[in-house]
């Protein structure tokens, strides 16, 4: 139906991309510095300052994203834009490094840039993977229904179990009162609980339902029926918080990444600067 | 025979206390009838300390009573004192059942059996109705039937029998339902009337057994503590603690023609006609008020003064919105209103059988307009829907968008405009001023009304827009005379959505051009209705059989409500063909078009089940609506953020609301709808549709929440304006106030007025909800565009 960032416009910003990567690349293959290429020539303090420039400006794409004011833009051009022009670092900076690497601040500037790169680059993976999977999962039902439909299994699951003896009677309550959806982030971005209440107190009432007379069988083939279906919802509503966690997590790790990366930066251009 | 009064006024409105505090002022014997126990019972029941609006604000109060601006209970307080201040005769809990008579000698019957006379009646009973009554044996008197609910939250644990199948039915049962158990009784096998918001919850509600519905079902007898209900297994008695019967109100209608008034016609919507002097048809019966067609509180008031005026023998008392109708034909200088309301009635036709009281209200809705040689009226594809008629001058239509040069001219007492008015959508040419022009611009709020009570303008209207419309649409360069037989043959139908226009297999007879609403084409294909195109206003569909002489290649079904077609009859259409090439040729190449279409349409069933998807989710009515592809949705929120960032902290949009097909999610939003269910009945007219489609509400709403009722996608509420927000710098460096998106409380004190989506609307760069999504996943569509294999084929 709409065209993804990655082809927004006839992948526009690919071609400006592509025309910056190589006309940097044709530079650096026709120049003729004194001594070894790097940062120092005139063509590396060229690319440093296209480099710095490029780099403070997909920064400004946090403060882009949140001003809402008016005019033609459209964020997903910028963000189409910060993609692309983000992956052309990887030829400027390297070139304009001259390929020289160490155990320095200049070298910890672009590792970071790198990671942040990487970063961007599971982003838009994420980006162009999950949503989809996202409605699947949901079958046309937003979280916040399936969450109502669990709670209203738990009083229908409690009114079963009645009759039923103390130890069904606990279990049940206890997969009512403990389940948890989510929770801390390892546990999000894994999509599981392999100590869900509900999965347990399933495995206990067939255990036990063995056990009990006829007069109890209907209720117990009822609560195997809710518990079921309750586990089926809780795996939905699982995958659905995982694929969410993976749609926000990495952001957490581009930003912060992306602030290191200023530090380093404003460290390379001084150091380079005043203590040359 | 108790009282005789020289005025009774019945119904205790502003119309009514106004009337009678006049009259008590005058020394004029009276009473004043209410059958509440309070009076004004139409404001009682507003919200409590809801904002009352004394609009329009430069029309002057003319009535002994106060009345300003305030909260519910201000206002009533103060017309409470003033009741006690003039010394006016009230009876409470004093209904009217019967008005017989004649002036001089009016007998009026109240419930409790008395009876009085009056030389003068005056009907002030405004448009609420009376509440329907279930009518089985015992409800009378039962102490567990109410007919209404003011806190769902009150009950607790009870069982509960919900009568009824429209929005306030379902409403109160889903909200019952968390604490109770609730039944829900239909008499219809669905619930054809509800929106579709209630409709999803309660249909839920009932699959998942959280409420029980019983279809086909009437209640039979009520006994205390039961009800009887007959089902189609049978009948069957329920306990129950309580029965809220939600079954709508009788509009006055009935009551009033019993009293002897004439109707101008059966439409629902007409009002009772009046003279000048308020005066129906009936000599001696006065009608004021809401009922008279005023729907504001200070021109019930007015009317209310007014009246006593006429019946003490002053008929020379100008009305109150004197003032108003002087500003409007400034514009004219040195011409008196009555001069000016004397030429509209020579010059226009259409106008001419309109009563004084009639023409001024249309005055009021509308404005004078002289636009100079050249000038532009309006021009081809704007989203206007005013109505125009010409007092004096001549207009030019450019008939050729490609040539401005080919007109045709309209002269005096002519109108044009009314397309617009009928089919919602863009004007079909652009219309400039001839001469030095006088015309009249009358909003669409007032021509429908106009329309629905005057037969003779439905009738004229309805004529020439046939004519014009075939012209417009069929054959541009045909004469009016060649277009005579055509025009015989030629009948305006009406159909409801999902009815036929014609089906699969028929013999083709006839063409349709549709001229209101959209269809849908569709065909049936291993058992299954395969929809094959969605066609709007404005095309003409049933052509494809009449070339070919073969029988209906598909069924055409209405995709909205109130649909309307110009049925052409076979021959009449072939015949036109005959004369003119340009259709002919055009006929011949869409021929060729559907049918490659139809053929590619019927081998990707998948865009047919997502078109008919969106017509079920009523895109069909759109102008623009906003979809979201959930293939690309990352639900950042930043539509819904960007939304509330444009529009006071308050997004008018609910990203993750709203159904969702194949990816096409369709978020709670405004559509901007060719017939606005919201301007239905909008008492102040505050919602208006600007050139380019949007529909907006402007500041004159009262808040009065009926937008927000009649909307069925629910995309309208009621909010106050919040306060002002730090910037964004310092929210993200300081956290500062609230931040982008967030606080979307309400304000409880200030008047609420109704928001919705209003396209951005004087935001440059147009709607923040698109340009704010990072993905692309987020856009606005015309369905016309939009619902088509070319964009919804290569997903
Ligand atoms: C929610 C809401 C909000 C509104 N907000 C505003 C606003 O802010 N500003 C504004 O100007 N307008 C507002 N309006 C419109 C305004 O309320 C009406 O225009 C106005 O009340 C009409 O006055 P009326 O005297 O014609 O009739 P009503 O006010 O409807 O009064 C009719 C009276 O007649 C009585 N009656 C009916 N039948 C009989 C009978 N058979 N025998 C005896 N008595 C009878 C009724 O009990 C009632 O008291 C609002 C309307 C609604 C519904
Ligand atoms: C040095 C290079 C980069 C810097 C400094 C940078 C910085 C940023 C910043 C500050 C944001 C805003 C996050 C927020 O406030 O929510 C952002 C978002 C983003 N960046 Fe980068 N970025 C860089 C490179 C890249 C690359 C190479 C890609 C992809 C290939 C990328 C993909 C994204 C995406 C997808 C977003 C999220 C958009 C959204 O959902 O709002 N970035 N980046
Ligand atoms: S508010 Fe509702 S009825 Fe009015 S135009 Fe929007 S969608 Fe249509
Ligand atoms: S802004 Fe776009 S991606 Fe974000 S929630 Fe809205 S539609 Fe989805």
């Amino acid at each position: 139906m709409n065209e993804s960032v990655l082809v927004y416009r006839g992948f526009l910003y690919l071609k400006v991309a592509t025309l910056l990567m190589l006309a940097a690349i044709v530079a650096y293959a026709v120049d003729r510095p004194l001594g070894m290429p790097n940062g120092g020539t005139w063509l590396g303090y060229g690319l440093g300052s296209i480099g710095a420039a490029l780099i403070l400006w997909l920064m400004w794409f946090g403060m882009r994203k949140r001003s809402y004011g008016p005019g033609k833009w459209r964020l997903e051009g910028w963000l189409s834009a910060h993609v692309y022009l983000g992956l052309s670092l990887i030829v400027i900076a390297t070139l304009h490094s001259g390929f020289q690497f160490g155990w320095n601040v200049h070298t910890l500037a672009y590792v970071l840039m790198m990671l942040v790169i990487a970063s961007g680059v599971f982003g838009v993976f994420v980006y162009l993977r999950y949503p989809a999977l996202m409605t699947e999962n949901r079958r046309g039902l937003t979280l916040t229904d399936i969450l109502a439909q669990i709670a209203e299994l738990d009083v229908e699951c409690r009114e079963q179990v009645m009759t039923l003896g103390d130890e069904i009677n606990r279990t049940v309550l206890e997969a009512s009162q403990n389940t948890r959806v989510g929770g801390g982030v390892l546990r999000q971005l894994s999509g599981r609980a392999p100590d869900c209440a509900t999965a347990r107190a399933l495995k206990r009432v067939r255990e036990l339902g063995d056990s009990i007379g006829s007069e109890g069988a209907e209720h117990v083939r009822r609560l195997i029926a809710l518990l079921t279906r309750k586990d089926e919802l809780l795996g939905r509503a699982r995958r659905d918080v995982q694929i969410k966690a993976m749609l926000d997590i990495w952001l957490y790790v581009h930003v912060p990444l992306t602030f290191a990366l200023i530090a380093a930066l404003v460290a390379h251009v001084i150091s380079v600067f005043f203590y040359w | 025979m108790a009282d005789n009064v020289a005025v009774a006024i019945i119904g205790s409105g502003p119309a009514g206390l106004s009337a009678a505090g006049h009259a008590a002022e005058a020394g004029l014997s009276h009473v004043l009838l209410e059958k509440m126990p309070h009076a004004s019972d139409t404001i009682f029941k507003y919200q409590k300390g809801k904002y009352v609006m004394a609009t329009p604000d430069i029309l002057p109060l003319r009535s002994p009573f106060r009345f300003q601006a305030g909260a519910r209970e201000e206002v009533l307080g103060a017309w409470d004192e003033d009741l006690a201040k003039h010394k006016v005769n009230v009876r409470y809990k004093a209904e009217v059942t019967r008005v017989k008579g004649k002036k001089g000698a009016f007998e009026i019957s109240l419930t409790d059996g008395s009876k009085l006379t009056a030389e003068n009646v005056i009907l002030s009973i405004g448009l609420q109705g009376n509440l329907r009554k279930l009518d089985c044996p015992g409800a009378a008197d039962a102490p567990h039937v109410q007919y209404q609910l003011d806190d769902p939250d009150e009950y607790e644990g009870e069982t509960v029998v919900v009568i009824g199948a429209g929005d306030a039915a379902i409403e109160n049962a889903v909200a019952l339902s968390k604490q109770n158990t609730v039944l829900i009784v239909n008499r219809r096998d669905e619930f054809a009337r509800a929106k579709q918001g209630n409709l999803d919850a309660v249909t839920a509600a009932i699959e998942k057994g959280v409420i029980q519905g019983y279809f086909n079902t009437a209640p039979v007898k009520v006994t205390p503590g039961t009800i009887t209900l007959r089902t189609p297994e049978g009948e069957a008695e329920i306990k129950c603690d309580r029965i809220i019967a939600r079954l709508g109100a009788i509009p006055p209608r009935q009551f009033v023609e019993s009293c002897g008034v004439k109707f101008p016609n059966d439409n629902p919507a007409s009002l009772p006609e009046v003279s000048r002097h308020y005066e129906s048809n009936v000599e001696g019966l006065y009608i004021i008020g809401a009922l008279g067609g005023y729907p504001l509180i200070k021109q019930a008031m007015n009317q209310g003064y007014e009246v006593i005026e006429f019946i003490r023998g002053n008929r020379e008392l100008k009305p109150a919105d004197e003032p108003l109708l002087e500003e409007k034909i400034k514009i004219l200088p040195g011409v008196s209103v009555d001069a000016f309301l004397k030429r509209v009635r020579d010059n226009v036709p259409l106008f001419r059988e309109l009563n004084t009281l009639l023409l001024r209200e249309l005055m009021l809705d509308s404005e004078v307009r002289t636009p100079k040689p050249g000038e532009a009226i309006f021009t081809r594809n704007d989203y206007s829907n005013t109505f125009y008629t010409i007092v004096d001058g001549q207009v030019a239509i450019e008939v050729n968008p490609n040539d401005p040069t080919e007109v045709v001219l309209l002269g005096k007492g002519e109108f044009f405009g009314e397309m617009g008015l009928i089919s919602g959508r863009r004007r079909t040419a652009t219309i400039k001023a001839h001469s030095d022009c006088v015309l009249l611009e009358t909003n669409r709020r007032s021509m429908i009304k106009l329309i629905n009570s005057v037969e003779e303008v439905r009738r004229v209207m309805d004529q020439t827009a046939i004519a014009r419309q075939i012209q417009t649409y069929l054959a541009p360069r045909l004469a009016k005379d060649d277009l005579a037989d055509v025009l015989a043959s030629a009948q305006a139908q009406h159909f409801m959505e999902g009815e036929t226009l014609f089906n699969e297999g028929e013999i083709g007879d006839s063409v349709h051009l549709i001229r209101r609403g959209s269809v849908t084409v569709s065909r049936r294909i291993g058992g299954r209705d395969i929809v094959l195109s969605y066609v709007a206003a404005g095309n003409y569909v049933g052509e494809m059989a009449l070339l070919s002489d073969a029988p209906r290649s598909a069924t055409v079904r209405a995709a909205i409500n109130h649909t309307e077609t110009i049925r052409i009859e076979g021959q009449a259409f072939k015949r036109l063909m005959s004369r003119s090439e340009a259709l002919r040729k055009e006929v011949e190449q869409k021929f060729g078009d559907r049918i490659q279409q139809n053929e590619r349409m019927a081998n990707a069933p998948e865009v047919g089940s997502i078109i008919q998807f969106l017509v079920d989710q009523g895109a069909s009515e759109a102008t623009d609506i906003l979809l979201i592809d959930e293939a690309l949705c990352v639900r950042c929120d930043n539509c819904e953020k960007a939304c509330a960032e444009s529009h006071d902290g308050i997004s008018r949009l609910n990203r993750e609301a709203g159904p969702t097909f194949a990816n096409v999610h369709v978020p709670t939003s405004c559509r901007h709808c060719e017939h606005p269910h919201c301007m239905t009945d909008c008492p102040p007219d505050a919602i208006h549709r600007r050139p380019n489609g949007e529909v907006f509400i402007d500041d004159s709403c009262i808040g009065c929440g009926n937008c927000q009722r009649n909307c069925p996608y629910g995309v309208i509420q009621l909010a106050v304006r919040p306060p002002g927000k730090p910037s964004i710098l310092n929210w993200l460096l300081f956290g500062a106030g609230p931040g982008p998106g967030q606080d979307k409380s309400a304000h409880p004190h200030g008047q609420k007025k109704a928001v919705k989506c209003d396209m951005c609307s004087g935001i440059e760069g147009g709607p923040a909800c698109v340009r704010g999504c990072p993905t692309g996943a987020a856009i606005r569509v015309n369905p016309e565009r939009f619902l088509s294999l070319a964009t919804l084929g290569q997903r």
